[in-house]
Parts: C-alpha cells; sequence; structure tokens
C-alpha cells in the first residue's frame, strides 16, 4: 500500500515537469530564427540586431518562456520575416501544401494520360480476326506438316 | 499553369525588391513624393502619419537602438529640432527592426522630444530604399523628397543644409 501511495506521489510530482516539456535549447532557436537586417539564422549571424535578439532569447528562457512563447514574442516586434521557416497555419499553410498538391496533381495527371493511352491502342494482335486469305494459306501450310 | 503563375510572380517579386525605392529617384535627380506612412508613436499614444505634416519641413531619421552611429547623431537631431521646431520644421524618428522596450530606453536616455514611431517589422525601408541605419532624408512643404539623402551619423553641416533646402524647395 505504501509502495502504490509512493509511486502515485512520485507520478503527481513528475506530471508538471512532463506536461511542461524540457526548457527550449537558445541554439535551437538561433537556428529557427532569422537576423531581420540580414537575412541568415541568428546563430549564422554576428549583426548588432542577431547579438540583441540571441541575448533576448537567452533571458527569456531564463525566465522559463517556452519556444513558441518567445518565437511568437519576436514574431510581434519583427514581423513573420524572422522566422525561418513559415507558420504552418493559416494562409500560410499554402506554402507547406501548393508543392505537396503540386506532386498529387502531377501523378494523377501521368496516371490519366496512361489510362487514356493504353485504352486508346486498338485491340490487341491476338485477338484481332486473321484475312480470310491469309488464313488458308496457313491453313494449308499447316496441312503439310500432318501425318 | 502553376509553375507559370508562381514564375511570374517570383519575377514580379524580383523586379520589385530591386528597385531602389524612393532613394534611387532621389539620387538620379527628381524629387519623388515621400512614401506615406501611419505607424504607432513611440514616445506617446496613437499614431503619427506622415500626411498629417503635409504643410511643414519634415526631418525623417531612420534609426535602431542597437545601432552606434545612432547613439552619436541623437543628440545632434535633438538639439536641431530644439532650433527649428517653431520655424515649421519637424524632425521625426523611424525606429525600425528593433526591440520597442530597447527603443523606448533609447529614447529616454537621450531625452528625446520629437515624434518617434515605431516601425519593427520595417515595412517603410523597402519604400525609401533605406540600406542601413542611420539614414536620413528631407521632406520638403508639399511631400517631396529633396536635398541629399544622408547615409550613416549625419553631421550638424549636413542637417542644416537639408533642412535649408527643404525649406527653399517648398512652395
Amino acid at each position: 500500500m505504501k509502495l502504490v501511495a509512493a509511486a502515485l506521489a512520485a507520478l503527481a510530482l513528475a506530471a508538471p515537469a512532463l506536461a511542461g516539456g524540457d526548457p527550449p535549447r537558445a541554439a535551437d532557436l538561433e537556428a529557427e530564427l532569422v537576423c531581420p537586417t540580414c537575412k541568415s539564422t541568428l546563430d549564422q549571424s554576428d549583426a548588432p540586431v542577431a547579438r540583441r535578439m540571441k541575448a533576448y532569447i537567452r533571458s527569456r528562457i531564463a525566465a522559463g518562456a517556452g519556444a513558441d512563447e518567445i518565437k511568437q514574442e519576436l514574431v510581434d516586434q519583427f514581423g513573420p520575416g524572422v522566422l525561418a521557416e513559415p507558420p504552418k497555419r493559416g494562409f500560410d499553410l499554402l506554402i507547406w501544401w501548393l508543392p505537396l498538391g503540386g506532386i498529387a496533381l502531377a501523378a494523377l495527371a501521368v496516371g490519366a494520360l496512361a489510362w487514356h493511352w493504353s485504352r486508346s491502342r486498338g485491340p490487341d494482335v491476338a485477338e484481332a480476326p486473321l484475312d480470310p486469305e491469309l488464313e488458308r494459306r496457313l491453313d494449308d501450310e499447316l496441312a503439310r506438316f500432318e501425318p | 499553369m502553376l509553375v507559370a503563375a508562381l514564375l511570374g510572380l517570383l519575377v514580379w517579386k524580383v523586379a520589385k525588391g530591386s528597385d531602389g525605392g524612393a532613394a534611387a529617384e532621389l539620387a538620379s535627380g527628381r524629387s519623388p513624393a515621400a512614401p506615406v506612412f501611419t505607424l504607432p508613436r513611440l514616445d506617446t499614444d496613437g499614431e503619427l502619419s506622415l500626411a498629417s505634416l503635409e504643410g511643414k519641413v519634415v526631418v525623417l531619421n531612420f534609426w535602431a537602438s542597437w545601432c552606434l552611429p545612432c547613439k552619436e547623431e541623437t543628440p545632434r537631431l535633438q538639439r536641431a529640432w530644439e532650433r527649428w521646431r517653431d520655424k515649421g520644421v519637424v524632425i521625426v524618428g523611424v525606429d525600425a527592426q528593433d526591440f520597442r522596450a530597447d527603443a523606448k530606453r533609447f529614447t529616454r536616455r537621450f531625452g528625446v522630444t520629437y515624434p518617434v514611431v515605431y516601425d519593427g517589422k520595417g515595412s517603410t525601408l523597402g519604400r525609401y530604399g533605406v540600406t542601413g541605419f542611420p539614414e536620413t532624408y528631407f521632406v520638403s512643404r508639399d511631400g517631396k523628397l529633396v536635398g541629399e539623402r544622408v547615409q550613416g551619423e549625419i553631421s550638424d553641416e549636413q542637417l542644416e543644409r537639408g533642412i535649408a533646402a527643404a525649406l527653399s524647395a517648398s512652395p
């Protein structure tokens, strides 16, 4: 009974930590955010504004902010152009879905063309009726081989 | 069809993005209309529209708190503001690509009293052709860019010359 109670207590204590997840890593965020003046990711930039943004990221991580929260704060200040990848929601979803849609459309077009091509071919040679004259000659030739 | 549309969009964007903004027209000797904007004020509540300043000469100074030359020139702009404000000249700071809180600290530290607007996303930069901070433009009373586009820290002489050019160009 004591063992079960101890396990439940441990689970209760661990739950908030599991729900919150690990704190974001500055290096990960710096690779996902772009310096607004030089347009390269923060981890590749030493521009003054990039240095300031890196300091901001570190201070927010130290204050317990999550990755999404920090990114949103930077978007609020500098606009969505600071995201190295466009967000996967709203109108920006088009950027992700358009290429996939294009590939699907192309596959459909190729499939439809192949189907149309296979249907437009004439009947197989094996199924076509033989010319009566040719059939008669063939019978004559085969008759010569009969014992 | 889709590929052609996307290619067209790309070509349009490249052509549009490389036109150098109003600064390119100014460099070619013309006096283009200053691109209009309405931006939130940094120094107080509300917004400031460039159009609302028609009839006054405007010194438009693009800056950011992380920019070192901006720290050097700001006292100069403040002095010019104090000298010219009663003579129909307005200095407007456009803080761009910056943290709003940093910019507010900057203006407090340097005792800036001229109007400052906040353009965190830098939406005005491309239309003007701003390539770095600081950068200063002079707008005549009828809303046209005149005189010299000053890239980098502005001197007292450049400020006086620009203001004089804008005053004399105005109808």
